[in-house]
């Protein structure tokens, strides 16, 4: 009887959620066709970043969140992505003319690619590269983790920088085919989400977790701590190379200097915003971060604000989203989501939890007056 | 008969201080053997050093992997978590239990030394049975031990007792001959004292297991060991049958004035 009405539910819950993840690829085909009067050019980039910044989120999650790897590496392993589905998907000719000063390297000028090839090598060239790096750097702990990760990000991009022949160096490869539309980038995030929510109820999701809350308890359970933080650090490697790369098709132009180790900030922002171990928060947080740095973009043009005339600052939007973090770190620490997923059920007791919430803030309001 | 766990000579020192000096004990199949002696004598040390937390300065360290009638291996320099997969499991003084997961979830991370499985074929579903079968074993164990109640509740939540349990009940998931009991008892009351002193006899003949434990609560010790070492300041003091501990002058003046309830 008991089980009867649970498979009821789980049914309804799964109908619900078919339906709108219908809804949802409805709505991105009709973006995509402009078929929707809101959404615009200048619009689609900025839901394509919100897709793209889904992804890089995931991807500083899975080991920052969820499997405890204080790690600020992503810049690097974007970079490596971008660069590779870039030169994979230029046609020859194109990359001729980019590269003016100095002729690409023959066989790099000759390499073309299908984009879902050039998006998967530049997931599985990442994730080489952070196969690698991680050897010396999992072995640190905390801080020093992250300063050996921000260090190989930092070295990657000073490689990019001054291996003329093949990056162009510091003049960027200009012309990148806009290939990746909504259905790519929305397509690629869902699939990443899905990937996510499957490793994490897996028992290596589990395994990672355990880490994540004690790592003696962990070896002591007969868990490689070396092999288990190397499988987080490879697949976080591979989402991060092919974000990069979805990002330099949305962007179509990159240079080396757009992967500096702030980038690895803004992702963490994301992150945290969301709720260190969430996947629903990472994709909540990627969105409003993302539409809110464009949209807050009129702070940096300078504003009239009653008798104060602020100029034109460039980079002031920039300063919300610190004192934002600053504000998180200092009295929200678990962000929009703690660790917690989405679920039907949380939706439907939603109202009612939040009644509870808010009737509890009065109350103290007025035991605090009294 | 041959034992099943050995240490050769074993001797830990940090920098001049010496932990743990020349310790040789031996563990026979299905005994209970407990480590006494007063705080600061190195019996935590000894067990790290027999689970592979720390490497013996000198000295060596056998295991047989298959439990009873197994060959002994050397064990010396070994990982923690290899020295798991052979099948010596611990608790810890300090209960670490996985504190943002739920009791079952727990016992779930206990089995997953021994998934066959890769990553992938773990997260595209193919191996579904393997999970399958970890989660029927996680509910038989709970069901074992008396945790299926609380199945479902965050491991932080539970009263200390069954964190304490909980713990013995994570060691057991992952399939030990050995289990290292690091003061089971500590800050329980003696209701709670004697219930773990049946539950940990009852495990013992359950599991087919051998126990070594750490404990202070003498009664305990007294009550459910075969044979007891007694460490101070590093060195083993004595050994034997609780009986002859009991009577041992050595023992007595270490414990300060031969009350055993210190």
């Amino acid at each position: 009887m008991k089980n009867e009405i649970k498979g009821a539910r789980e049914k309804r819950e799964f109908v619900l959620s078919v339906i709108s993840l219908l809804l949802m690829a409805a709505l991105v085909a009709m973006a995509q066709f402009d078929l929707l009067p809101i959404v615009g050019k200048y619009e689609k980039q900025v839901l394509n970043l919100c897709a793209i910044y889904t992804i890089l989120g995931l991807s500083m999650n899975l080991v920052n969140g969820f499997t405890g790897l204080f790690s600020l590496g992503q810049a690097g392993f974007m970079a490596i992505g971008a660069y590779t589905t870039s030169l994979l998907i230029m046609a020859p000719e194109t990359k001729d003319r980019v590269f003016y000063l100095e002729p690409i390297h023959p066989f790099v000028g000759a390499l073309q690619a299908p984009f879902w090839v050039a998006l998967l090598l530049s997931g599985l060239l990442a994730a080489v590269v952070a196969f690698f790096i991680g050897f010396p750097v999992l072995r640190l702990r905390g801080d020093y983790l992250a300063i050996a990760t921000l260090g190989f990000a930092e070295i990657i991009r000073i490689i990019f920088l001054n291996t003329q022949t093949v990056t162009n160096g510091s003049m960027g490869i200009k012309a990148i085919p806009p290939t990746a539309n909504l259905f790519w980038c929305f397509g690629a995030a869902a699939l990443m989400v899905l990937f996510m929510l499957r490793l994490i109820h897996s028992t290596y999701g589990r395994a990672f977790k355990a880490i994540r809350d004690d790592e003696i308890a962990a070896e002591a359970m007969g868990i490689n701590l070396f092999r288990h933080k190397m499988y987080a650090f490879i697949l976080s490697a591979f989402m991060a190379g092919v974000g990069g790369g979805l990002m330099a098709s949305v962007v179509s132009a990159i240079t080396p200097n757009l992967f500096r180790f702030t980038l690895a900030y803004d992702i963490l922002l994301i992150v945290v915003l969301g709720g260190m171990g969430s996947i629903t928060g990472t994709v909540v947080a990627a969105f409003v971060i993302t539409i809110a740095k464009e949209w807050l973009r009129w702070l940096d043009a300078g504003f009239t604000a009653g008798p104060l005339k602020v100029p034109e600052i460039p980079g002031l939007r920039m300063v919300v989203f610190s004192v934002l973090l600053m504000c998180i770190i200092l009295f929200y620490r678990q962000g929009f989501f703690g660790s917690k997923e989405f679920s039907w059920k949380g939706l439907a007791a939603l109202p009612k939890n939040l009644g509870i919430k808010i009737r509890r803030l009065f109350s103290r309001d007025k035991k605090e007056a009294a | 008969m041959q034992p099943v766990l050995r240490t050769e000579h074993v001797t830990m020192r940090f920098g001049g201080v010496m932990a743990v000096g020349d310790l040789n004990i031996e563990l026979f199949p299905h005994e209970i053997v407990a480590i006494i002696g007063p705080n600061g004598a190195g019996k935590t040390t000894a067990f790290n050093l027999i689970t592979g937390v720390y490497v013996p300065t000198e000295g060596k360290v056998f295991f047989a992997p298959g439990g009873e009638g197994g060959k002994l291996v050397d064990i010396t320099g070994k990982k923690a978590d290899a020295i798991t997969r052979m099948g010596m499991a611990r608790t810890f003084q300090n209960i670490r239990l996985f504190k943002s997961q739920t009791v079952y979830e727990n016992i779930l991370i206990g089995q997953h030394l021994h998934v066959k499985a890769g990553l992938f074929a773990s997260v595209s579903g193919i191996a579904r049975k393997e999970e399958q079968e970890m989660r029927r074993r996680a509910d038989e164990l709970l069901e074992l031990l008396g945790l299926s109640r609380v199945r479902d509740e965050l491991c932080t939540s539970l009263p200390y007792g069954l964190q304490r349990r909980l713990e013995i009940a994570r060691a057991l998931a992952t399939n030990p001959t050995l289990l290292l009991l690091d003061e089971p008892a500590a800050g329980m009351n003696p209701q709670e004292t004697v219930e773990l002193t049946a539950f940990i006899h009852d495990v013992k003949e359950q599991f087919n297991l051998t126990v070594l434990m750490i404990e202070h609560h003498m009664d305990l010790v007294m009550d459910i060991s075969d044979r007891i070492y007694v460490l101070d300041f590093g060195q083993t003091i004595a050994a034997g049958t609780p009986a002859e501990i009991q009577n041992n002058d050595r023992v007595i003046e270490a414990y300060l004035g031969g009350n055993t309830d210190a």
